[in-house]
């Protein structure tokens, strides 16, 4: 059996290494693709939509087609790591772990005991051993504005240089991240919830998906900025810029809910009680 | 430019390929994975495709790799085959 699959693996591997010698060599400007589609985009992106990165615009306006459905795509991925993982969550009947701060001692808590939820002196802990680690929880906790700031940075910045929605939005997911896994994921979930992260996750596709029926409304194709230009008082040109901005802090809105939402459901397997 | 620096880095990338899927400790496995897709990163960065290289550096290495670490918390840490 396994010795069969190696077969297999290593005669597709060589007939995937043998066909790659009929693509056009690595960079080559007589390639079909650099020959016809690429000398459009580098002569007249710039002037079309006043972008300079040319990945931006092609993503975003030329390829906004594209772009919204892979949106859709991560988006349809949390729905259905909802449908399988997510389960019912049981309130108050189980056994809990609380820690005592001051003493460090565990303290563990029967069903039917009454639990300290609101004192500032235990905090709950997971039935997994934790350790109390000032150091781990102190850092993170310091160093998560920075890593959102820099992703709205690279959100706001994606039309000169590399990002865009995608990034920006993996990052600023991945702060919350961070946080859930340096402290647990009932802090994480106090600064955003999972109805929080469904609902930027449905209006990140609604934005994306709403600029291209606002553009039908005006008369123009779906997703062409350019109709936009009356609404937000700016030329055709600008608009395509700013219609391109819109869009990506859709893309952005929704990546960082959908990533949220996985985690929260694969490290608690689906009860959302219990993280990592 | 700089050939020696990217086949350095492609050898690399097939050794971390190959010990992602060989190694018996799905934890060691998930962190080859991580790797080897920041390898990747530094291959498109080196072949000029910057916006997939920050792709795969904040997805591949990122969150893929803390997402297979929560998944192996919650299954088993030891492969069966």
């Amino acid at each position: 059996m396994k010795a069969g699959a190696l077969a297999v693996v290593v005669i597709l591997g060589a007939v995937l290494i043998f066909c790659s010698h009929g693509f056009p060599p690595w960079g080559d400007p007589a390639s079909p693709a650099s020959r016809h589609v690429s000398p459009y985009y580098i002569e007249k992106s710039m002037r079309d939509t006043s972008v300079p990165n040319i990945v931006t615009a092609v993503l975003a306006d030329y390829r906004g087609y594209d772009t919204m459905f892979e949106t859709i795509v991560i988006f349809t991925a949390g729905i259905a790591c909802i449908f399988l993982l997510r389960t019912p969550q049981k309130t108050k009947t189980e056994t809990r772990l609380y820690r005592h701060v001051p003493t460090g001692i565990t303290l563990r808590i029967e069903k039917g005991g009454k639990f300290p939820e609101d004192s500032i002196d235990f905090e709950r802990i997971d039935s997994e051993w934790v350790p109390y680690d000032l150091i781990v929880k102190t850092t993170c906790r310091l160093i998560v504005p920075f890593i959102q700031l820099f992703a709205l940075y690279v959100i706001a910045h994606g039309h000169y240089s590399p990002g865009g929605g995608f990034q920006g939005g993996v990052i600023l997911g991945a702060a919350t991240l961070l946080l859930a896994v340096a402290f647990d994921l009932r802090s994480a979930k106090r600064r955003l919830s999972e109805k929080m992260a469904a609902i930027l996750g449905t209006l990140g596709v609604f934005i994306y998906a709403g600029t291209g029926i606002a553009c039908m409304i005006l008369d123009a194709n779906f997703l062409d900025y350019s109709a936009l230009a009356p609404l937000l008082g700016v030329d055709s040109i600008s608009a395509r810029s700013y219609g391109i901005l819109i869009v990506e802090v859709g893309v952005g809105m929704a990546v960082m809910a959908v990533m949220v939402m996985l985690y929260y459901n694969i490290s608690s397997a689906g009860k959302q009680d219990e993280g990592l | 430019m700089f050939w020696q620096i990217e086949f350095f880095i492609f050898i690399i990338v097939i050794i971390l390929a190959v010990g992602a899927i060989s190694v018996k400790d799905l934890l060691s496995a998930a962190i080859l994975f991580g790797a080897y897709s920041f390898m990747m990163c530094l291959l498109w960065a080196i072949m000029g495709a910057v916006d997939v290289a920050f792709t795969e550096a904040s997805v591949g290495a990122g969150i893929s790799t803390v997402l297979f670490v929560a998944a192996v918390f919650r299954t088993s840490r030891r492969t069966k085959d």
